[in-house]
Protein backbone atom coordinates (compact mmCIF):
# COMPACT_ATOMS: atom_id res chain seq x y z
CA UNK A 1 0.00 0.00 0.00
CA UNK A 2 1.13 3.50 -0.70
CA UNK A 3 2.08 5.64 2.26
CA UNK A 4 -0.83 7.85 3.08
CA UNK A 5 -2.00 9.97 5.95
CA UNK A 6 -5.53 8.97 6.81
CA UNK A 7 -7.84 11.20 8.79
CA UNK A 8 -11.18 10.49 10.45
CA UNK A 9 -13.44 13.38 11.34
CA UNK A 10 -16.11 13.12 14.02
CA UNK A 11 -18.70 15.85 14.02
CA UNK A 12 -22.39 16.51 14.19
CA UNK A 13 -24.60 17.14 11.17
CA UNK A 14 -24.64 20.86 10.35
CA UNK A 15 -21.29 21.73 11.94
CA UNK A 16 -19.39 21.89 8.67
CA UNK A 17 -17.32 18.76 9.28
CA UNK A 18 -17.74 17.47 5.73
CA UNK A 19 -16.84 20.90 4.37
CA UNK A 20 -13.69 20.84 6.50
CA UNK A 21 -12.68 17.48 4.98
CA UNK A 22 -13.28 18.95 1.52
CA UNK A 23 -11.24 22.08 2.21
CA UNK A 24 -8.38 19.98 3.55
CA UNK A 25 -8.48 17.82 0.40
CA UNK A 26 -8.38 20.92 -1.79
CA UNK A 27 -5.48 22.34 0.21
CA UNK A 28 -3.47 19.11 0.02
CA UNK A 29 -4.20 18.86 -3.70
CA UNK A 30 -2.82 22.33 -4.33
CA UNK A 31 0.21 21.18 -2.35
CA UNK A 32 0.74 18.63 -5.14
CA UNK A 33 -0.59 15.46 -3.49
CA UNK A 34 -3.28 12.91 -4.17
CA UNK A 35 -6.39 13.24 -2.04
CA UNK A 36 -9.69 11.70 -1.07
CA UNK A 37 -12.47 13.25 0.99
CA UNK A 38 -15.74 11.52 1.70
CA UNK A 39 -18.39 11.39 4.37
CA UNK A 40 -20.12 8.31 5.65
CA UNK A 41 -23.60 8.54 4.19
CA UNK A 42 -26.55 7.79 6.37
CA UNK A 43 -29.74 9.54 7.28
CA UNK A 44 -28.62 13.18 7.25
CA UNK A 45 -30.00 15.01 10.25
CA UNK A 46 -28.74 18.14 11.93
CA UNK A 47 -27.06 17.23 15.20
CA UNK A 48 -26.62 13.52 14.47
CA UNK A 49 -23.10 12.12 14.85
CA UNK A 50 -21.38 11.91 11.47
CA UNK A 51 -18.00 10.72 10.27
CA UNK A 52 -15.96 11.90 7.34
CA UNK A 53 -12.62 10.75 6.03
CA UNK A 54 -9.53 12.00 4.24
CA UNK A 55 -6.73 10.13 2.57
CA UNK A 56 -3.71 12.18 1.57
CA UNK A 57 -0.72 10.74 -0.22
CA UNK A 58 2.19 11.53 -2.51
CA UNK A 59 1.11 8.59 -4.66
CA UNK A 60 -2.09 7.55 -6.41
CA UNK A 61 -4.77 6.54 -3.90
CA UNK A 62 -6.57 3.36 -4.94
CA UNK A 63 -8.12 2.32 -1.64
CA UNK A 64 -11.85 2.95 -1.31
CA UNK A 65 -13.98 2.48 1.76
CA UNK A 66 -13.76 3.88 5.25
CA UNK A 67 -10.48 4.70 6.93
CA UNK A 68 -10.01 1.94 9.51
CA UNK A 69 -6.78 3.05 11.19
CA UNK A 70 -6.72 6.86 11.11
CA UNK A 71 -3.41 8.51 11.92
CA UNK A 72 -5.33 11.70 12.69
CA UNK A 73 -8.66 11.81 14.53
CA UNK A 74 -10.41 15.14 14.54
CA UNK A 75 -13.26 15.54 17.02
CA UNK A 76 -15.26 18.65 16.19
CA UNK A 77 -17.67 18.20 19.10
CA UNK A 78 -16.36 17.07 22.49
CA UNK A 79 -19.69 15.51 23.50
CA UNK A 80 -19.05 12.85 20.86
CA UNK A 81 -16.38 11.36 23.12
CA UNK A 82 -19.29 10.09 25.23
CA UNK A 83 -21.58 9.24 22.32
CA UNK A 84 -19.46 7.26 19.85
CA UNK A 85 -16.24 5.26 19.96
CA UNK A 86 -13.86 7.95 18.72
CA UNK A 87 -10.75 5.88 19.47
CA UNK A 88 -11.78 2.93 17.27
CA UNK A 89 -8.87 1.67 15.16
CA UNK A 90 -6.49 4.39 16.37
CA UNK A 91 -2.87 3.31 15.84
CA UNK A 92 -0.20 3.75 18.54
CA UNK A 93 1.01 6.94 16.89
CA UNK A 94 -2.44 8.47 16.42
CA UNK A 95 -2.92 12.22 16.77
CA UNK A 96 -6.17 13.45 18.33
CA UNK A 97 -7.35 17.02 17.77
CA UNK A 98 -10.34 17.87 19.94
CA UNK A 99 -12.59 20.91 19.99
CA UNK A 100 -12.94 21.63 23.70
CA UNK A 101 -12.49 24.36 26.26
CA UNK A 102 -10.86 21.82 28.56
CA UNK A 103 -7.17 21.36 29.16
CA UNK A 104 -5.53 18.90 26.74
CA UNK A 105 -4.32 16.77 29.70
CA UNK A 106 -7.93 16.27 30.79
CA UNK A 107 -8.84 15.27 27.24
CA UNK A 108 -5.93 12.82 27.17
CA UNK A 109 -7.25 11.17 30.34
CA UNK A 110 -10.78 11.08 28.95
CA UNK A 111 -9.60 9.42 25.73
CA UNK A 112 -7.33 7.05 27.69
CA UNK A 113 -4.73 7.89 25.07
CA UNK A 114 -1.47 5.94 25.08
CA UNK A 115 1.82 7.76 25.79
CA UNK A 116 2.78 7.25 22.15
CA UNK A 117 -0.39 9.01 20.97
CA UNK A 118 -0.60 12.78 20.79
CA UNK A 119 -3.56 14.77 22.06
CA UNK A 120 -4.28 18.35 21.04
CA UNK A 121 -7.05 20.59 22.31
CA UNK A 122 -8.42 23.79 20.85
CA UNK A 123 -11.47 25.83 21.80
CA UNK A 124 -12.62 25.91 18.19
CA UNK A 125 -16.23 26.87 18.89
CA UNK A 126 -15.20 29.88 20.99
CA UNK A 127 -12.77 30.98 18.28
CA UNK A 128 -15.55 30.67 15.69
CA UNK A 129 -17.95 32.72 17.83
CA UNK A 130 -15.27 35.40 18.30
CA UNK A 131 -14.32 35.45 14.63
CA UNK A 132 -17.62 35.34 12.78
CA UNK A 133 -20.33 34.97 15.39
CA UNK A 134 -21.49 31.43 14.63
CA UNK A 135 -20.63 28.20 16.47
CA UNK A 136 -19.16 26.45 13.41
CA UNK A 137 -15.79 25.02 14.44
CA UNK A 138 -14.52 23.72 11.09
CA UNK A 139 -12.14 26.57 10.15
CA UNK A 140 -10.48 26.70 13.56
CA UNK A 141 -10.26 22.89 13.58
CA UNK A 142 -8.50 23.02 10.20
CA UNK A 143 -5.96 25.49 11.58
CA UNK A 144 -5.42 23.27 14.62
CA UNK A 145 -4.98 20.16 12.48
CA UNK A 146 -2.51 22.01 10.30
CA UNK A 147 -0.42 22.82 13.38
CA UNK A 148 -0.76 19.37 14.95
CA UNK A 149 0.03 17.33 11.86
CA UNK A 150 1.92 19.58 9.37
CA UNK A 151 -0.07 17.72 6.71
CA UNK A 152 -0.32 20.92 4.70
CA UNK A 153 1.36 24.30 4.51
CA UNK A 154 -0.57 26.96 6.47
CA UNK A 155 -0.49 29.49 3.60
CA UNK A 156 -1.92 26.91 1.21
CA UNK A 157 -4.62 26.04 3.75
CA UNK A 158 -5.59 29.70 4.18
CA UNK A 159 -5.78 30.14 0.42
CA UNK A 160 -8.18 27.19 0.20
CA UNK A 161 -10.33 28.33 3.12
CA UNK A 162 -10.65 31.64 1.29
CA UNK A 163 -11.50 29.89 -1.98
CA UNK A 164 -14.04 27.57 -0.36
CA UNK A 165 -15.91 30.27 1.56
CA UNK A 166 -15.47 32.77 -1.26
CA UNK A 167 -17.91 30.83 -3.41
CA UNK A 168 -20.86 31.32 -1.11
CA UNK A 169 -20.24 33.96 1.51
CA UNK A 170 -19.73 37.68 2.06
CA UNK A 171 -16.26 39.11 2.63
CA UNK A 172 -16.93 39.49 6.36
CA UNK A 173 -17.58 35.77 6.75
CA UNK A 174 -14.55 34.87 4.62
CA UNK A 175 -12.31 37.11 6.73
CA UNK A 176 -13.84 35.68 9.90
CA UNK A 177 -13.08 32.13 8.79
CA UNK A 178 -9.52 33.03 7.80
CA UNK A 179 -9.08 34.58 11.21
CA UNK A 180 -10.53 31.45 12.86
CA UNK A 181 -8.16 29.23 10.89
CA UNK A 182 -5.17 31.30 11.99
CA UNK A 183 -6.29 31.32 15.61
CA UNK A 184 -6.90 27.56 15.57
CA UNK A 185 -3.32 27.17 14.40
CA UNK A 186 -1.95 29.50 17.06
CA UNK A 187 -4.08 28.47 20.02
CA UNK A 188 -4.08 24.67 19.78
CA UNK A 189 -2.30 23.09 22.76
CA UNK A 190 -0.72 19.69 23.18
CA UNK A 191 -1.12 17.80 26.42
CA UNK B 1 -1.84 19.55 -19.52
CA UNK B 2 -5.28 20.23 -18.13
CA UNK B 3 -6.31 21.46 -14.73
CA UNK B 4 -5.90 19.22 -11.69
CA UNK B 5 -8.88 19.41 -9.35
CA UNK B 6 -10.36 17.70 -6.29
CA UNK B 7 -13.88 16.73 -7.34
CA UNK B 8 -16.49 14.00 -6.97
CA UNK B 9 -17.21 11.44 -9.68
CA UNK B 10 -20.52 13.18 -10.38
CA UNK B 11 -18.82 16.54 -10.68
CA UNK B 12 -16.22 15.13 -13.08
CA UNK B 13 -18.89 13.60 -15.34
CA UNK B 14 -20.90 16.82 -15.32
CA UNK B 15 -17.73 18.64 -16.36
CA UNK B 16 -17.22 16.17 -19.23
CA UNK B 17 -20.78 16.84 -20.39
CA UNK B 18 -20.15 20.60 -20.19
CA UNK B 19 -17.03 20.25 -22.31
CA UNK B 20 -18.85 18.10 -24.87
CA UNK B 21 -21.84 20.43 -24.95
CA UNK B 22 -24.53 18.01 -26.23
CA UNK B 23 -27.46 19.34 -28.25
CA UNK B 24 -30.09 17.86 -25.96
CA UNK B 25 -30.05 16.38 -22.45
CA UNK B 26 -33.01 15.05 -20.52
CA UNK B 27 -32.96 14.86 -16.76
CA UNK B 28 -34.95 13.37 -13.94
CA UNK B 29 -33.39 13.25 -10.47
CA UNK B 30 -32.47 10.06 -8.67
CA UNK B 31 -29.94 9.49 -5.90
CA UNK B 32 -26.97 9.21 -6.35
CA UNK B 33 -27.04 10.53 -9.93
CA UNK B 34 -29.11 13.62 -9.07
CA UNK B 35 -26.07 15.72 -8.31
CA UNK B 36 -24.58 15.01 -11.75
CA UNK B 37 -27.45 16.40 -13.80
CA UNK B 38 -28.06 19.12 -11.21
CA UNK B 39 -24.54 20.38 -11.82
CA UNK B 40 -25.07 20.10 -15.55
CA UNK B 41 -28.34 22.00 -15.32
CA UNK B 42 -26.39 24.83 -13.65
CA UNK B 43 -24.14 24.93 -16.71
CA UNK B 44 -27.25 25.21 -18.87
CA UNK B 45 -28.68 27.92 -16.64
CA UNK B 46 -25.41 29.87 -16.59
CA UNK B 47 -25.10 29.74 -20.37
CA UNK B 48 -21.94 27.59 -20.23
CA UNK B 49 -23.45 25.17 -22.76
CA UNK B 50 -25.95 25.49 -25.59
CA UNK B 51 -27.72 22.29 -24.59
CA UNK B 52 -31.48 22.17 -24.59
CA UNK B 53 -32.26 20.63 -21.23
CA UNK B 54 -35.55 18.78 -21.07
CA UNK B 55 -36.81 18.40 -17.51
CA UNK B 56 -39.11 15.42 -17.67
CA UNK B 57 -41.54 13.74 -15.27
CA UNK B 58 -39.87 10.32 -15.05
CA UNK B 59 -36.89 8.34 -16.29
CA UNK B 60 -39.09 6.60 -18.80
CA UNK B 61 -39.74 10.04 -20.24
CA UNK B 62 -36.07 11.00 -19.91
CA UNK B 63 -35.02 8.13 -22.14
CA UNK B 64 -37.97 8.76 -24.46
CA UNK B 65 -36.91 12.40 -24.86
CA UNK B 66 -33.34 11.28 -25.55
CA UNK B 67 -34.57 8.82 -28.18
CA UNK B 68 -36.64 11.51 -29.88
CA UNK B 69 -33.81 14.02 -29.81
CA UNK B 70 -31.26 11.50 -31.08
CA UNK B 71 -33.54 10.38 -33.90
CA UNK B 72 -34.12 14.04 -34.77
CA UNK B 73 -30.36 14.28 -35.34
CA UNK B 74 -28.86 15.60 -32.10
CA UNK B 75 -25.96 14.69 -29.86
CA UNK B 76 -27.72 13.50 -26.72
CA UNK B 77 -27.00 12.54 -23.12
CA UNK B 78 -28.61 11.92 -19.75
CA UNK B 79 -27.69 10.22 -16.47
CA UNK B 80 -29.47 7.95 -14.01
CA UNK B 81 -29.25 5.32 -11.28
CA UNK B 82 -31.01 2.24 -9.97
CA UNK B 83 -34.82 2.55 -10.07
CA UNK B 84 -34.40 5.25 -12.69
CA UNK B 85 -32.64 2.83 -15.01
CA UNK B 86 -35.24 0.19 -14.17
CA UNK B 87 -38.01 2.57 -15.18
CA UNK B 88 -36.18 3.26 -18.46
CA UNK B 89 -36.00 -0.44 -19.22
CA UNK B 90 -38.43 -0.54 -22.12
CA UNK B 91 -36.85 2.54 -23.72
CA UNK B 92 -33.29 1.23 -23.31
CA UNK B 93 -34.03 -1.51 -25.83
CA UNK B 94 -35.60 1.01 -28.19
CA UNK B 95 -32.56 3.31 -28.00
CA UNK B 96 -30.23 0.44 -28.86
CA UNK B 97 -32.51 -1.24 -31.39
CA UNK B 98 -32.96 2.08 -33.19
CA UNK B 99 -29.15 2.51 -33.16
CA UNK B 100 -29.18 5.87 -31.40
CA UNK B 101 -25.88 6.95 -29.83
CA UNK B 102 -27.20 8.26 -26.50
CA UNK B 103 -24.52 8.62 -23.82
CA UNK B 104 -25.56 7.95 -20.24
CA UNK B 105 -23.47 7.98 -17.07
CA UNK B 106 -25.01 5.33 -14.80
CA UNK B 107 -24.23 5.89 -11.14
CA UNK B 108 -24.52 2.30 -9.96
CA UNK B 109 -26.93 1.77 -7.10
CA UNK B 110 -28.82 -1.15 -5.54
CA UNK B 111 -32.37 -1.98 -6.57
CA UNK B 112 -35.45 -2.12 -4.33
CA UNK B 113 -36.82 -3.93 -2.33
CA UNK B 114 -35.71 -3.24 0.33
CA UNK B 115 -35.10 0.39 -0.52
CA UNK B 116 -31.38 1.22 -0.54
CA UNK B 117 -29.62 4.21 -2.06
CA UNK B 118 -26.06 2.86 -1.98
CA UNK B 119 -23.76 1.45 -4.58
CA UNK B 120 -23.84 -1.94 -6.24
CA UNK B 121 -24.03 -3.14 -9.83
CA UNK B 122 -27.57 -4.61 -9.81
CA UNK B 123 -28.89 -1.80 -11.99
CA UNK B 124 -26.22 -2.01 -14.69
CA UNK B 125 -26.23 -5.81 -14.76
CA UNK B 126 -29.98 -5.79 -15.25
CA UNK B 127 -29.41 -3.74 -18.41
CA UNK B 128 -26.80 -6.18 -19.71
CA UNK B 129 -28.96 -7.45 -22.57
CA UNK B 130 -30.48 -4.15 -23.70
CA UNK B 131 -27.97 -3.69 -26.52
CA UNK B 132 -26.13 -0.82 -24.86
CA UNK B 133 -22.35 -0.67 -24.71
CA UNK B 134 -21.28 -0.68 -21.05
CA UNK B 135 -18.15 0.63 -19.39
CA UNK B 136 -17.35 0.36 -15.68
CA UNK B 137 -15.06 2.95 -14.07
CA UNK B 138 -12.78 2.44 -11.08
CA UNK B 139 -12.60 6.07 -9.99
CA UNK B 140 -13.65 9.60 -10.87
CA UNK B 141 -10.83 9.99 -13.40
CA UNK B 142 -11.97 6.92 -15.28
CA UNK B 143 -15.61 8.00 -15.13
CA UNK B 144 -14.61 11.34 -16.67
CA UNK B 145 -12.31 9.79 -19.28
CA UNK B 146 -14.83 7.07 -20.17
CA UNK B 147 -17.61 9.63 -20.61
CA UNK B 148 -15.55 11.57 -23.13
CA UNK B 149 -14.49 8.42 -24.99
CA UNK B 150 -18.08 7.11 -24.94
CA UNK B 151 -19.22 9.88 -27.26
CA UNK B 152 -16.59 8.92 -29.81
CA UNK B 153 -17.38 5.22 -29.52
CA UNK B 154 -21.18 5.42 -29.55
CA UNK B 155 -21.26 8.00 -32.35
CA UNK B 156 -18.72 6.17 -34.54
CA UNK B 157 -20.28 5.63 -37.95
CA UNK B 158 -19.60 1.88 -37.81
CA UNK B 159 -21.26 1.63 -34.40
CA UNK B 160 -24.10 4.10 -33.67
CA UNK B 161 -25.08 2.58 -30.33
CA UNK B 162 -25.96 4.00 -26.93
CA UNK B 163 -23.31 3.80 -24.20
CA UNK B 164 -23.60 3.52 -20.42
CA UNK B 165 -20.66 4.78 -18.40
CA UNK B 166 -20.89 3.27 -14.92
CA UNK B 167 -19.31 4.40 -11.67
CA UNK B 168 -19.97 3.21 -8.13
CA UNK B 169 -22.72 5.16 -6.37
CA UNK B 170 -21.44 7.24 -3.44
CA UNK B 171 -18.11 5.39 -3.32
CA UNK B 172 -17.03 7.26 -6.46
CA UNK B 173 -19.97 9.53 -7.30
CA UNK B 174 -19.78 11.38 -3.97
CA UNK B 175 -16.11 10.98 -2.98
CA UNK B 176 -13.81 13.87 -3.65
CA UNK B 177 -10.59 12.83 -5.31
CA UNK B 178 -7.88 14.08 -7.60
CA UNK B 179 -8.93 14.34 -11.24
CA UNK B 180 -7.02 15.73 -14.16
CA UNK B 181 -9.32 17.60 -16.51
CA UNK B 182 -8.54 17.94 -20.19
CA UNK B 183 -8.58 21.40 -21.77
CA UNK B 184 -11.99 22.38 -23.19
CA UNK B 185 -10.61 22.84 -26.69
CA UNK B 186 -8.93 19.42 -26.62
CA UNK B 187 -12.15 17.67 -25.54
CA UNK B 188 -14.09 19.53 -28.21
CA UNK B 189 -11.54 18.56 -30.80
CA UNK B 190 -11.43 14.95 -29.58
CA UNK B 191 -15.17 14.30 -29.72
CA UNK B 192 -15.45 16.25 -32.98
CA UNK B 193 -18.52 17.55 -34.68
CA UNK B 194 -21.63 15.38 -34.36
CA UNK B 195 -22.63 13.67 -37.55
CA UNK B 196 -26.33 12.99 -37.77
CA UNK B 197 -27.31 9.79 -39.56
CA UNK B 198 -30.79 9.74 -41.07
CA UNK B 199 -32.05 12.65 -38.98
CA UNK B 200 -35.79 13.06 -38.72
CA UNK B 201 -35.35 16.82 -38.98
CA UNK B 202 -33.98 16.49 -42.52
CA UNK B 203 -37.41 17.31 -43.86
CA UNK B 204 -36.38 17.07 -47.51
CA UNK B 205 -35.61 13.41 -46.99
CA UNK B 206 -38.41 12.03 -44.84
CA UNK B 207 -37.78 8.87 -42.85
CA UNK B 208 -39.62 6.57 -40.58
CA UNK B 209 -38.33 5.30 -37.20
CA UNK B 210 -39.68 2.43 -35.14
CA UNK B 211 -41.22 0.24 -37.80
CA UNK B 212 -43.09 -3.00 -37.26
CA UNK B 213 -40.95 -5.95 -38.29
CA UNK B 214 -42.45 -9.36 -37.71
CA UNK B 215 -41.30 -12.87 -38.48
CA UNK B 216 -40.00 -11.81 -41.87
CA UNK B 217 -36.92 -9.83 -40.74
CA UNK B 218 -36.89 -9.32 -36.94
CA UNK B 219 -34.50 -12.26 -36.51
CA UNK B 220 -32.08 -10.79 -39.06
CA UNK B 221 -32.39 -7.35 -37.44
CA UNK B 222 -31.31 -8.77 -34.09
CA UNK B 223 -28.44 -10.63 -35.69
CA UNK B 224 -27.32 -7.32 -37.20
CA UNK B 225 -27.35 -5.79 -33.70
CA UNK B 226 -25.04 -8.55 -32.51
CA UNK B 227 -22.81 -8.05 -35.55
CA UNK B 228 -22.34 -4.38 -34.84
CA UNK B 229 -21.33 -5.25 -31.27
CA UNK B 230 -18.49 -7.38 -32.67
CA UNK B 231 -17.07 -4.21 -34.26
CA UNK B 232 -17.08 -2.31 -30.97
CA UNK B 233 -13.79 -3.60 -29.44
CA UNK B 234 -11.67 -2.29 -32.32
CA UNK B 235 -13.31 1.13 -32.15
CA UNK B 236 -12.87 1.19 -28.37
CA UNK B 237 -9.15 0.45 -28.74
CA UNK B 238 -8.70 2.99 -31.56
CA UNK B 239 -10.41 5.69 -29.52
CA UNK B 240 -8.34 4.70 -26.46
CA UNK B 241 -5.11 5.00 -28.47
CA UNK B 242 -6.06 8.49 -29.58
CA UNK B 243 -7.09 9.37 -26.05
CA UNK B 244 -3.74 8.19 -24.72
CA UNK B 245 -1.95 10.39 -27.23
CA UNK B 246 -3.87 13.36 -25.91
CA UNK B 247 -3.73 12.63 -22.16
CA UNK B 248 -1.05 10.00 -21.54
CA UNK B 249 -3.71 7.87 -19.83
CA UNK B 250 -4.06 4.42 -21.31
CA UNK B 251 -7.26 2.38 -21.56
CA UNK B 252 -8.04 -1.07 -22.94
CA UNK B 253 -10.99 -3.43 -22.99
CA UNK B 254 -9.85 -4.41 -19.51
CA UNK B 255 -6.95 -3.62 -17.23
CA UNK B 256 -4.47 -6.13 -15.86
CA UNK B 257 -2.45 -5.57 -12.73
CA UNK B 258 0.60 -7.73 -11.88
CA UNK B 259 -1.05 -10.49 -13.88
CA UNK B 260 1.72 -11.42 -16.36
CA UNK B 261 3.54 -13.85 -14.06
CA UNK B 262 0.61 -14.50 -11.70
CA UNK B 263 -0.48 -18.00 -10.68
CA UNK B 264 -3.78 -16.71 -9.30
CA UNK B 265 -6.07 -13.90 -10.33
CA UNK B 266 -8.84 -11.81 -8.85
CA UNK B 267 -11.35 -10.49 -11.39
CA UNK B 268 -13.31 -7.51 -10.12
CA UNK B 269 -14.76 -4.29 -11.56
CA UNK B 270 -14.98 -0.66 -10.52
CA UNK B 271 -13.81 0.86 -7.23
CA UNK B 272 -13.24 -2.52 -5.55
CA UNK B 273 -10.46 -3.13 -8.09
CA UNK B 274 -8.52 -0.20 -6.62
CA UNK B 275 -8.75 -1.55 -3.08
CA UNK B 276 -7.80 -5.03 -4.34
CA UNK B 277 -4.65 -3.68 -6.06
CA UNK B 278 -3.38 -2.37 -2.73
CA UNK B 279 -3.90 -5.79 -1.14
CA UNK B 280 -2.27 -7.55 -4.10
CA UNK B 281 0.83 -5.40 -3.53
CA UNK B 282 0.98 -6.64 0.07
CA UNK B 283 0.81 -10.29 -1.04
CA UNK B 284 3.34 -9.67 -3.81
CA UNK B 285 5.73 -8.27 -1.17
CA UNK B 286 5.44 -11.66 0.52
CA UNK B 287 6.18 -13.47 -2.75
CA UNK B 288 2.60 -14.57 -3.53
CA UNK B 289 2.06 -14.60 -7.29
CA UNK B 290 -1.32 -12.95 -7.45
CA UNK B 291 -2.64 -10.54 -10.08
CA UNK B 292 -5.83 -8.75 -11.04
CA UNK B 293 -8.01 -8.33 -14.09
CA UNK B 294 -10.48 -5.49 -14.13
CA UNK B 295 -13.00 -5.54 -16.99
CA UNK B 296 -13.67 -2.04 -18.29
CA UNK B 297 -15.97 -2.95 -21.15
CA UNK B 298 -18.72 -5.31 -19.99
CA UNK B 299 -20.81 -5.11 -23.17
CA UNK B 300 -19.68 -6.28 -25.60
CA UNK B 301 -17.71 -8.68 -23.40
CA UNK B 302 -14.18 -9.42 -24.65
CA UNK B 303 -14.20 -13.20 -24.01
CA UNK B 304 -11.25 -14.11 -26.22
CA UNK B 305 -8.96 -11.32 -25.04
CA UNK B 306 -9.73 -12.05 -21.38
CA UNK B 307 -9.15 -15.77 -21.91
CA UNK B 308 -5.70 -14.97 -23.31
CA UNK B 309 -4.89 -12.73 -20.37
CA UNK B 310 -5.95 -15.36 -17.83
CA UNK B 311 -4.81 -18.55 -19.57
CA UNK B 312 -1.70 -19.05 -17.41
CA UNK B 313 -3.36 -18.83 -13.98
CA UNK B 314 -4.33 -21.86 -11.88
CA UNK B 315 -7.12 -20.29 -9.85
CA UNK B 316 -9.47 -17.37 -10.37
CA UNK B 317 -11.76 -15.58 -7.93
CA UNK B 318 -14.47 -13.51 -9.59
CA UNK B 319 -15.98 -10.84 -7.36
CA UNK B 320 -19.48 -9.69 -8.25
CA UNK B 321 -21.11 -6.57 -6.82
CA UNK B 322 -24.46 -7.89 -8.07
CA UNK B 323 -26.22 -11.20 -7.85
CA UNK B 324 -28.40 -13.44 -9.92
CA UNK B 325 -30.51 -15.16 -7.30
CA UNK B 326 -30.40 -18.86 -7.92
CA UNK B 327 -27.53 -18.38 -10.35
CA UNK B 328 -23.91 -17.30 -10.36
CA UNK B 329 -22.93 -13.64 -10.27
CA UNK B 330 -23.13 -11.98 -13.70
CA UNK B 331 -19.38 -11.29 -14.01
CA UNK B 332 -18.59 -14.86 -12.96
CA UNK B 333 -20.83 -16.18 -15.72
CA UNK B 334 -18.93 -14.09 -18.28
CA UNK B 335 -15.53 -15.21 -17.02
CA UNK B 336 -16.58 -18.86 -17.14
CA UNK B 337 -17.67 -18.12 -20.71
CA UNK B 338 -14.18 -16.81 -21.44
CA UNK B 339 -12.47 -19.74 -19.70
CA UNK B 340 -14.41 -22.19 -21.87
CA UNK B 341 -11.98 -21.60 -24.73
CA UNK B 342 -8.88 -22.34 -22.64
CA UNK B 343 -7.03 -25.62 -23.03
CA UNK B 344 -6.34 -26.12 -19.36
CA UNK B 345 -9.07 -24.69 -17.22
CA UNK B 346 -8.35 -22.89 -13.96
CA UNK B 347 -10.28 -23.55 -10.75
CA UNK B 348 -12.85 -20.82 -10.19
CA UNK B 349 -14.76 -19.31 -7.30
CA UNK B 350 -17.41 -16.60 -7.22
CA UNK B 351 -17.77 -14.12 -4.36
CA UNK B 352 -20.74 -11.81 -4.05
CA UNK B 353 -19.70 -8.65 -2.20
CA UNK B 354 -20.72 -5.12 -1.38
CA UNK B 355 -24.45 -5.28 -2.09
CA UNK B 356 -26.35 -2.13 -1.17
CA UNK B 357 -23.11 -0.32 -0.42
CA UNK B 358 -21.72 -2.81 2.13
CA UNK B 359 -18.08 -1.76 2.47
CA UNK B 360 -15.54 -3.85 0.59
CA UNK B 361 -12.77 -3.93 3.18
CA UNK B 362 -9.13 -5.02 2.79
CA UNK B 363 -9.77 -8.07 4.99
CA UNK B 364 -12.33 -9.35 2.50
CA UNK B 365 -9.77 -9.19 -0.31
CA UNK B 366 -7.28 -10.95 2.00
CA UNK B 367 -9.71 -13.80 2.71
CA UNK B 368 -10.34 -14.24 -1.00
CA UNK B 369 -6.64 -14.35 -1.82
CA UNK B 370 -5.93 -16.75 1.07
CA UNK B 371 -8.60 -19.06 -0.29
CA UNK B 372 -7.14 -18.79 -3.80
CA UNK B 373 -3.69 -19.76 -2.48
CA UNK B 374 -5.23 -22.90 -0.98
CA UNK B 375 -7.16 -23.71 -4.15
CA UNK B 376 -4.09 -23.21 -6.35
CA UNK B 377 -2.23 -25.66 -4.09
CA UNK B 378 -4.88 -28.37 -3.93
CA UNK B 379 -6.93 -27.72 -7.05
CA UNK B 380 -10.04 -28.28 -4.91
CA UNK B 381 -12.98 -25.88 -4.78
CA UNK B 382 -15.26 -26.35 -1.77
CA UNK B 383 -18.02 -23.87 -2.60
CA UNK B 384 -18.27 -22.11 -5.94
CA UNK B 385 -20.50 -19.21 -4.95
CA UNK B 386 -20.39 -17.48 -1.60
CA UNK B 387 -21.34 -14.14 -0.06
CA UNK B 388 -18.44 -12.30 1.60
CA UNK B 389 -18.52 -9.47 4.13
CA UNK B 390 -21.70 -10.91 5.63
CA UNK B 391 -22.67 -9.94 9.19
CA UNK B 392 -23.24 -13.09 11.20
Amino acid sequence: MTKAIEIRWHGRGGQGTVTAAKVLADACLSGGGYVQAFPEYGPERAGAPIRAFNRISDNVIRMYGPVLHPKVISIADATLMDAVNVTEGAPDDAIYVVNTSKDPKEVRAKLKAKDSQKVFAVDATKIALDSFGRPLPNSSMLGAICKATSVVDMDVLLENVKKSFGKKFAQKIIDGNLDATRRGYEEVKEG
Amino acid sequence: MGKIVAVTGNEACAEALRQINPDVCAAYPITPATDLMQRFSSFVNDGKVDTELVLVESEHSAMSACIGAAAAGGRVGTATSSQGLALMWEMLYIAAGTRLPIIMPLVNRALSAPLNIHGDHSDGMGARDTGWIQFYSENAQEAYDNTIQAFRIGEHLDIRLPVMVCMDGFIVSHSIERVEYIEDADVKNFVGKFEAVNPLLDLDNPKSYGPLILTDLYHEYKRAQHEVMTKVPKVVLDVAAEFEKMTGRSYGLFETYRLDDAEMAVVVMSSAAGTTKDIIDQYRDRGVKIGLLKPRMFRPFPYQEIAEALQHVKAIAVLDRADSFGGYGPLFSEITGAVMSMNSKPAMINKIFGLGGRDYLPEQAEHVIDELIEIAKTGKVETVKEYIGVRE
